[in-house]
């Protein structure tokens, strides 16, 4: 059934065209302005890249230097190509997705599989150093102290001590105990020291931790420690209490014998009765975390009382606010109305107030003996102290913060349905409602159902609103965990993580509560895309 | 000929910037050895400072620059993020050589490894044993303390003329006698505030761990018992009888008294600028129970960063700048609150409202260093809430007890 269709003249002029078109170069390759305007900005690109490349392998971090290497090559071939034409437009926006939603989303889920937190916070290396040296310093028991100078003999570091005991001199270095030299000291600073050269402490710079690390002895006797100082004014007997072996990699308790071995499980440097060293280091820990979040039955108590609540809030917030704002918004199209750009702009105003300030100010109105509410109203309203009370006070402070958004949006979308469609209804006999429940709500909602989702997102995470107003309170009495009736999830993480200052916190198990809390939002708002994008076929 | 200029551009930039680089490394080494040539003040140490307390810190660090020549640069942080900063900082090789805290800080600072010890030497002995207690762990000094402080009746002697009665039942009487609205108040806040309601608590149960012989606390509690059950059932029966209550806020326990309309709240020395030309005095805490009551002592200090690299200049300048006499009178002019150092403490002795809140901290304990302290707070407030909106007191007290044991055991 094929039919030959002879093109016409015009379409074979233009398929002509179309192929001397594309055999000319584009700007994207073509010596020109353009060209030249896209060098720069690439070199700036190139720059900004190569930077970022040398300091983050300069600090030792590796992944995101090596990524950066394979960002920027990309970005070079696709702006530098011929054949990238979609990419040049979508790179700027990729780019930003990576380093802003997916860098965090995917350095989270890093977190949530390690300890991080409490006693956890070092890599190991650092561990290793802050315990040596928080036991490095431990002073011999009765010995006195020395006047002590830094000094120099052949670039290598010493130093030299007035003994109180035998009032003279001695010096020595990392290689020669300290022996008894010619100098002269007036009261407690000594003034010269023959053969070596004194070292003022501004002099020192960078040399400060070897001075601080430097122990020189005072005989054979290693019982006496050694001469160390942390001023470089005034010297100790030292001895160090532990000592690590990193053959073994193991600490030693020098005055008990215990050995401590690390263990890259968990983390700490433990003996075998199970006694571990506090310092510990960062380590992978598995699903340990989203056990501890969702099997300990003291956090799974509350959690489900605490998602449904979360869930109402979100929703609530969004329904009372969308009806809000867009009866006011119907009220204040009416063109018979009088003064209506005063009236929008005073209904702007709660939304041009910073969120949590608004809520501090509200936590202030509605305290129960003192609040301007309760004052005016001469009665007690347990406003944030009731469980349900704080949870109507919560829903009604939202809506004073949020329904100028939903109001501003709902104006702009009014005005973009045609003035007719409503007139028609009511020629065919509509009442006002039946006009708005059949014409106006389906209009609107074709172009508002995206943003209502977001606004149930935002939310759904509104921890301002939160623990601005009432810090989640008041307390739930059956919980084990100090969660309140009016905690969301992300301000519930952020108290039983221990973020708050009030428990020791733990960053694994933040982050693991978190990626759960992403994972609920993002199937909620994906689900309702889908479900949107149904109403747009309509 | 096209990939040619493409291929050209890339190596070209690649170049430019490797030399950009290269060129700015090599400034930088010259830097370098310019500044060890000239051989001073290279080293600068990098303080953190709340706003409060930054025209005191000027003092030592100007006192310090000029005769070593070594550059301190103070920068101001938010009283209330110094802390989780400096832990969440340290360890990533940034944060400052030298950040001031209190001294509970310190049991969390040194079991994740982030703070460098002290030794003071004979310098030890120049310092209140209080202010050394706070600054020690484990038996090792940590840091500098610099200044002391706890709670205290703060009075309005035009209302109430003589000093605070010996127990709280008495103080609310005499309170009742001015005809003033409220006869006492302290903070509370819908959260809980057991640091303010912890003075009367130890009146019935001691500290909130137990203690060894020496003093210190031991990881174990001591909130619970009979003692903490006594305690419990009287705050419930003081909010009931309106004599406490949650709605006090600080901001509304400042506002009656400089009103005039409370003749005694609890406080701290950090309330006094809001009083300025009143007549004001200073009483010990009376107690609830059967024990004196002791409030928490905190001690100020400077701690050092465990992962800085100009540590002798650091430790130089805390043990003898800031710990200087000068640098502690200063000290006590910015803040109110009372030196660390014996000799400077000695000299306020005959301000009345120093020596009020020096005598009312006499009975009082530092506050609990110990990382398990975390496990209390939370529980502890909200508790204390708990009963005085009409929860059963005991019962409600002792599944605290539970629930921070659970917690301090889980970690």
């Amino acid at each position: 059934m094929s039919q030959m269709i002879k093109p016409s003249k015009a379409s074979l002029k233009r398929t002509a065209r179309r192929t001397e078109l594309s055999k000319r170069d584009s700007a994207a390759t073509k010596w020109g302005t353009g060209f030249l305007i896209k060098l720069i900005l690439m070199g700036i690109v190139n720059a900004l890249g190569i930077f970022i490349i040398f300091t983050a392998f300069g600090v030792g971090s590796v992944t995101l230097g090596s990524l950066m290497i394979v960002l920027l090559v990309a970005l070079d071939w696709v702006y530098f190509s011929r054949r990238t034409l979609a990419l040049k437009y979508l790179a700027p926006g990729l780019v930003f997705l990576l380093v802003f939603q997916a860098f965090v989303i995917v350095y989270t889920a890093y977190i949530a599989f390690t300890n991080y937190g409490h006693q956890h916070t070092l890599d190991k290396q650092s561990a290793i150093e802050s315990i040596l040296l928080q036991n490095s310093s431990q002073r011999v028991e009765n010995s006195p102290q020395y006047p002590l100078v830094i000094v120099e003999q052949g670039g290598e570091l010493g130093f030299a001590v007035i003994d109180p005991d035998e009032n003279v001199i001695k010096a020595g270095t990392a290689s020669q105990q300290l022996t008894e030299v010619d100098g002269s000291f007036t009261g407690k600073k000594i003034t010269e020291v023959n053969g070596y050269r004194i070292v003022p402490l501004s002099e020192l710079g960078d040399r400060q931790n070897e001075v601080s690390q430097l122990r020189v002895a005072l005989s054979n006797n290693p019982d006496e420690g050694a001469i160390g100082t942390q001023t470089g004014t005034v010297g100790y007997q030292f001895i160090s209490s532990m000592t690590y072996d990193p053959d073994t990699d193991s600490m030693t308790d020098v005055a008990t014998g215990t050995v401590y071995h690390a263990n890259d499980d968990t983390g700490f440097f433990e003996a075998d009765d199970g006694s571990t060293i506090n310092v510990g280091w960062r380590v992978l820990v598995g699903f340990s975390n989203f056990a501890k979040g969702f099997g300990d039955s003291r956090y799974a108590q509350p959690f489900l009382q605490v998602l449904i609540w979360n869930v109402v809030f979100a929703f609530l917030s969004v329904v009372t606010t969308f009806l809000l704002g867009m009866a006011l918004a119907i009220v204040l199209n009416d063109e018979r109305l009088k003064g209506r750009k005063i009236y929008r702009t005073l209904l702007l105003l709660p939304y041009a107030f910073p969120s949590f300030m608004t809520a501090f100010l509200f936590a202030g109105l509605m305290n129960r003996s003192y609040g301007f509410f309760n004052q005016m109203l001469g009665v007690e309203v347990p406003w944030l102290t009731d469980p349900t009370m704080a949870k109507v006070s919560i829903i009604l402070v939202n809506l004073w913060m949020g329904f100028p958004y939903m109001f501003l949006i709902v104006t702009g979308a009014l005005q973009a349905i045609p003035g007719e469609l409503t007139e028609a209804a009511k020629i065919d006999g509509a009442s006002p409602f039946q006009a708005w429940r059949n014409v106006t709500l389906p209009q609107l909602m074709i172009s508002l159902t995206p943003l209502l989702i977001a606004s149930f997102a935002f939310n759904f995470n509104n921890f301002n609103l939160i623990y601005m107003l009432n810090g989640g309170g008041p307390r739930m009495d059956d919980a084990s965990v100090p969660v309140g009736h009016t905690d969301i999830l992300i301000s519930m993480v952020y108290k039983i993580a221990g973020l708050t200052g009030e428990a020791a916190p733990n960053y694994g198990l933040a982050a693991a509560m978190s990626l759960v809390i992403f994972l609920i939002v993002g199937s909620v708002s994906l689900y309702s895309f889908k479900k949107s994008k149904s109403m747009e076929a309509m | 000929m096209r990939r040619g200029i493409a291929l050209l551009a890339i190596t070209g930039m690649t170049i430019a910037g490797l030399t950009a680089c290269g060129s700015s490394e090599s400034e930088k080494a010259t830097d370098n050895t310019t500044a060890s040539e000239s051989q001073s003040s290279d080293a600068a140490l990098t303080v953190w400072v709340d706003d409060n307390r930054k025209p005191a810190f000027e003092i030592a660090a100007k006192k310090y620059e000029e005769e070593t020549g070594n550059k301190v640069e103070l920068v101001v942080k938010e009283n209330d993020q110094i802390r989780s900063e400096f832990a969440a900082q340290v360890p990533t090789g940034k944060g400052p050589d030298i950040t001031f805290g209190a001294h509970d800080w310190l049991g969390e600072f040194v079991t994740n490894g982030i703070v460098a010890p002290i030794e003071l030497g004979d310098k030890a002995s120049e310092f209140s044993d209080i202010a050394l207690q706070g600054f020690t762990y484990d038996g090792q000094t940590y840091g500098v303390p610099y200044a002391v402080e706890n709670l205290a009746i703060i009075r309005n002697a035009d209302l109430a003329k003589d000093p605070t009665p010996a127990t709280f039942d008495e103080m609310i009487a005499a309170g009742k006698a001015t005809g003033a609205p409220n006869p006492f108040m302290v903070q509370i806040g819908e959260k809980g505030d057991p640091f303010h309601m912890y003075p009367f608590e130890s009146s019935f149960s001691g500290p909130v761990f137990k203690t060894d012989a020496e003093g210190n606390y031991t990881p174990e509690l001591n909130l619970g018992g009979e003692k903490g059950e006594a305690f419990a059932k009287w705050l419930g029966e003081k909010a009931t009888a309106g004599e406490l209550s949650t709605a006090w806020t600080y901001d509304i326990v400042v506002e009656a008294f400089k009103k005039g309309e409370v003749p005694f709240i609890l406080g701290g020395p950090w309330m006094l600028g809001d009083f300025e030309g009143m007549n004001v005095a200073v009483d010990p805490v009376p107690a609830a129970g059967d024990m004196p009551a002791a409030p928490f002592v905190g001690v100020q200090g400077g701690f050092i960063s465990a992962k800085s690299e100009n540590q002798l200049l650091a430790t130089d300048f805390l043990v003898n700048y800031v710990g200087s006499e000068e640098v502690q009178d200063a000290l006590y002019e910015a803040g109110q609150r009372t030196p660390a150092l014996k000799a400077s403490a000695a000299k306020i002795e005959s301000d009345p409202v120093a020596a009020g809140f020096a005598k009312a901290g006499e009975a009082g304990l530092p506050m609990p260093a110990l990382p398990q302290m975390g496990a209390v707070w939370g529980f502890w407030g909200g508790t204390e809430t708990q009963i005085m909106g009409g929860s059963d007191p005991v019962e409600t007290w002792n599944k605290m007890i539970t629930d921070i044991e659970n917690e301090i055991a889980k970690k």
